[in-house]
């Protein structure tokens, strides 16, 4: 955490992309599915990055969940030069600087949810107080009574909360959300909604992947990507936790 | 991430298809099994010769005749005819052979025998009283026959078990002074060997034994005073060499033999004999054991195409893994654990299975006791099961690889 005031946000980047490209190899063809892309985070923001399918958003997201590495260009994250990590490096990066949020929940099944929640402590090598950081967690997101359930006795909600808490609990400096609501019926979605607004009052840096309108009102700026260029990025009034 | 944690971890993914895990421990159990009860039916075998062997004397040492040859061409084993009763006498001689305690002559002979309306056939020897004690045998009912009865070639004989069983219904006293003919010779039934146990092959209550004098005077037809063996008994085990050695240089003096190469008699101890059937059963055991090895590798390949179809199934659990934070090692060792832990524990229930039957199968006495009654050996037990767990390592690794090195977006994406 870096403790930095809200009113200086931009003064610390959590997130820097310089120039970032990315080349895919489908056979004899070449797709490039960034073409240059310098994007700058900073610390307590609330993004939304948005863009049509084949626009580039989710090879952003994986190159910003350090799930991928860009072809060139630059990338820091949290003050690391992702480029030079090996896969070691990688891991720890994902395991304790980000945090994901997908859209198919992506629980372990036939694990509870407070064993979910667990799991990327246990990669981490804390062992002393792990099932009380997970149970502090699950509480935060609302589901402390259902710890004990597996996934397939959750409602789609309930797996997405746990799915937070499972990306919160190791204190991350980003919360990475890939259409955290795509699965999920309007009520569902607007209560995951609601709390990672709340999150992001707490200070929490949050970079959303969506392409609903609706769901990017939330965030307090939207970057818009089309054919692997950023088109448009603007600051918003966020709309209301509770619309 | 710590061992134990890697162990909960895969005892809950073997848990979640309880079937399969089991089927594949089945393959592991089974290979272990059969390991250990073929290598323990190996060393019962091995274990049965030798008490055979063991049963035909205690420090004992034969002395054959070496092979005859006519032309340069030998004539077969023991055709030769070159041990006499005076090389006996020599051998029997103190200041000559101070650690022979007993040497006797054996002459074989033909030995069809009948009794009233039973006929039998019968290993038949020639010897003299000190036959008995040389070669181990008890007197069941009367007695051995005597030094008067080999020097006056008396027509008496003392016959083993079997032969009671099968001229006399099995009644050892019911055979004593009955008359039976040996090659139409008539001879006396004055005592019965007791049985030593043994049956099938190369069963030693089959026998027959007459004064060898008797043997030479009516059963071999004039071919003189022939001895086909001479069997020398030492005071102890420490010094059956000792007087295998007396023997050698004895007989080489009788036969005024300088050259102990040129030697026109073979000598072998019980030791001798004992190496070369522990030599073949050793090899029956490594044979049984390499054939039951087969099932095991069976079973590990077993445990690959488990592990194989699981990663494939939890392809995009790894992702999740993959993207939270575990380490490429972290999911090696999970996959390892899980596939070592499978054959660990089917070697584990294959080390009871195993040995349970081996108990069973020597308790229970199958054939008679023709079946040698398995014996366990602990070496194969503790190999069966190291094996067992590298095979779990061995054919764990290339799943287990195959699982660590997915990427995690296409984990992630795999439905």
């Amino acid at each position: 955490m870096t403790g930095q005031a809200p009113g200086a946000r931009q003064a610390y980047a959590m997130i820097e992309l310089e120039d970032i490209t990315k080349v895919y190899r489908m056979g004899s063809v070449a797709v490039h599915a960034l073409k240059g892309v310098t994007l700058r985070v900073g610390t307590g923001e609330f993004v939304a990055i948005m863009g049509a399918s084949g626009s580039g958003k989710t090879t952003l997201m994986n190159i910003i969940g350090c799930l991928d590495l860009p072809t060139t260009g630059r990338y820091i994250l949290d003050g690391v030069d992702v480029r030079r990590l090996n896969d070691n490096q990688l891991a720890a990066i994902r395991n304790l600087k980000i945090g994901f949020v997908f859209q198919s929940f992506n629980l372990i099944p036939r694990s509870t949810a407070v064993h979910n929640v667990e799991m990327p402590l246990i990669y981490a090598g804390v062992n002393s107080n792990r099932r009380q950081l997970a149970m502090a967690a699950l509480e935060a997101v609302g589901l402390g009574d259902r710890a004990k359930h597996q996934p397939t006795e959750l409602s789609g909600g309930q797996q997405q909360r746990c799915a937070i808490a499972r990306a919160l609990v190791t204190e991350p400096a980003i919360l990475l959300a890939d259409e955290p609501t795509g699965n999920l019926d309007s009520e569902s979605s607007a209560e995951i909604m609601k709390l990672l607004v709340q999150l992001n009052s707490e200070g929490r840096t949050i970079v959303l992947i969506t392409h609903e309108n609706d769901i990017a009102r939330f965030a307090k700026r939207i970057v818009r990507l089309r054919d692997g260029l950023v088109i448009s990025d603007a600051q918003q009034q966020r709309a209301e936790a509770s619309a | 991430m710590k061992l134990i944690e890697a162990l909960a971890l895969a005892v809950s993914g073997l848990n979640a298809n309880r079937l399969r895990s089991a089927l594949t421990v089945l393959g592991i159990l089974i290979g272990v099994a059969a390991v250990i009860l073929l290598v323990a039916v190996g060393n019962g075998t091995s274990v049965q010769i030798q008490n055979q062997i063991q049963g035909l004397g205690s420090n004992i040492v034969y002395i054959y005749p070496s092979n005859a040859k006519v032309g340069g061409v030998s004539q077969g084993f023991g055709s030769g005819q070159t041990l006499t009763q005076a090389d006996v006498d020599a051998l029997n001689d103190k200041t000559q052979a101070p650690d022979i305690v007993t040497a006797i002559p054996v002459s074989q002979t033909a030995g069809i025998m009948v009794y009233q309306n039973q006929n039998w056939f019968a290993q038949t020897s020639g010897s003299t009283q000190d036959f008995a004690e040389v070669r181990n045998y008890d007197v069941s009912a009367g007695a051995m026959f005597t030094d008067s009865d080999v020097r006056s070639s008396a027509k008496v004989v003392v016959v083993g078990q079997t032969v009671v069983d099968n001229l006399f219904g099995g009644d050892p006293n019911a055979a004593l002074d009955k008359t039976i003919k040996i090659q139409r010779q008539p001879f006396r039934v004055v005592g019965v060997f007791a049985s030593k146990g043994s049956q099938g092959l190369g069963n030693q209550d089959n026998i027959a034994i007459v004064p060898i004098t008797a043997a030479w005077s009516y059963l071999q037809g004039g071919r003189g005073k022939n001895i086909s063996q001479i069997v020398i008994q030492a005071p102890g085990p420490d010094t059956v060499k000792a007087a295998q050695d007396e023997a050698t240089q004895v007989l080489l003096n009788q036969h005024k033999i300088g050259d102990p190469s040129l030697a026109d008699f073979t000598t072998q101890s019980q030791q001798d004999i004992l190496n070369s059937a522990t030599q073949i059963t050793g090899i029956l055991t490594a044979v049984l054991g390499a054939i039951a090895g087969i099932s095991l590798v069976v079973g590990g390949i077993g445990i690959m195409n488990i592990m194989l179809v699981t990663v494939t199934e939890r392809t995009r659990e790894i992702g999740i893994r993959k993207a939270i934070g575990a380490r490429r090692s972290d999911i090696l060792l999970q996959f390892l654990i899980e596939s070592m832990f499978l054959s660990a524990f089917g070697g584990i229930l294959g080390i009871v299975v195993g040995t349970g039957v081996s108990d069973w199968l020597a308790t229970a006495k199958i054939g008679n006791g023709q079946f040698p009654p398995p014996v366990v050996s602990i070496p194969s037990v503790l190999l069966a099961f190291g094996v067992s767990v590298g095979i779990g390592l061995f054919f764990g690794i290339y799943p287990a690889n195959r699982a660590a090195g997915l990427h995690p977006i296409e984990a992630l994406r795999y439905e």
